[in-house]
């Protein structure tokens, strides 16, 4: 075990935490379970319910929906904000920001495209 | 003059970092091995940002056609959203177990991870059975092709995810805990939980908003 569990001060790959320990690993996975089911719970609450005001709904779904990924980043992928997981850190915010591109642009774009063509019809109607 | 001497004695601040001296040379394999598939599942993830990019565009592309807020029973998209949950944590206890080289431990929490996997799966091939049985399958309209499309590829994923776990339980039972199978089920968990990132932003995005237009 220990030469798959050294510490390392570097670097470490991403999947292991730092903690040796198993009970305190195992409770680690149980905090994150105990989230995450707390998150998805009130995310399948609030998207059926007349409490709140409507409009908000949304937005609130998409919070909760980061917010779980993050809980599961942490507590089970073990992706820190340590020195020894800069580059795990790295990577995930270039592909993050590929993903911020690929989904915000295509809406954009597609949005733009959308408010300035003309109705199909009409274009139907030009071409014959 | 003193400042001068340390301020060479130590050009990148790695005063912190005291090991970083010595620990010279390149990293382990186990480091190597997992930051390659990290890189790997990120890559995955972003094409899984193009699925979810032409579902948004598309999502209101009905051509007359059903529409979300129609389709989804929501009931049974929670339980499978329990069956993953689940599934993702007895993954991470089966990432200890292998850690402490428990093999009952090990094999008991990857077949009910199994379990929980093919429960997601079979639920989701109902839930499709019974969109297509009502005539709303992928050719209906461009809203059902993002969709069978975005969830299939998910669906596709855990499947390819359930034969690699099985692969996985055998390969210990045939070869025990090596340092090579050990690096395989740290990718393997790192696979299952990152599905598990991707369903979370699907239940989010296409069930609970869909429902709501």
């Amino acid at each position: 075990m220990s030469d798959l569990l050294e510490h390392h001060t570097i670097d470490v790959a991403p999947g292991d935490e730092g903690e040796i320990q198993v009970r305190t690993r195992i409770l680690g996975y149980v905090v994150g379970l105990g989230l995450a089911i707390v998150l998805t719970v009130t995310s399948f609450f609030i998207a059926g319910t007349d409490l709140v005001w409507q409009p908000s709904i949304p937005v609130a779904i998409v919070v909760l929906a980061i917010a779980q990924m993050g809980v599961h980043l942490v507590f089970f992928l073990h992706i820190t904000t340590g020195p020894d997981n800069t580059n795990n850190v790295m990577a995930l915010a270039f592909g993050v920001l590929i993903v911020f591109l690929v989904i915000g642009g295509s809406l954009w774009i597609m949005a733009n495209l959308n408010q300035n063509m003309m109705p199909m019809d009409q274009i139907m109607q030009m071409q014959r | 003059m003193a400042t001068v001497v340390t301020a060479h004695a130590d050009p990148h601040h790695l005063g912190g970092l005291g090991a970083a001296a010595e620990h010279a040379g390149p990293a382990s394999k186990r480091i190597v091995t997992g930051y390659g598939f990290w890189i790997f599942l990120l890559s995955d993830i972003v094409m899984f940002s193009c699925f979810f990019a032409s579902y948004a565009v598309l999502s209101g592309q009905t051509a007359g056609g059903p529409k979300a807020s129609e389709l989804f029973d929501l009931r049974s998209v929670a339980a499978e959203t329990g069956c993953l949950l689940l599934s993702s944590f007895t993954c991470g206890l089966a990432t200890i177990a292998a850690d402490v080289r428990e093999k009952t431990l090990y094999q008991l929490a990857m077949a009910l991870t199994c379990a929980l996997g093919l429960a997601f799966l079979s639920l989701e091939a109902r839930e499709f059975a019974s969109l297509v049985a009502r005539g709303a399958g992928p050719t209906r309209s461009a809203f059902l092709t993002a969709f069978f499309s975005l969830v299939g590829c998910h669906g596709l994923h855990v499947s390819a995810g359930a034969l690699w776990l099985l692969t996985m339980m055998a390969q210990v039972t045939a070869k025990g805990f090596r340092a090579d199978i050990q690096r395989r089920i740290m990718c393997f968990a790192l696979f299952w939980h990152a599905l598990d990132i991707i369903w979370v932003a699907l239940f989010s995005v296409v069930y609970l908003l869909g429902a709501g237009q």
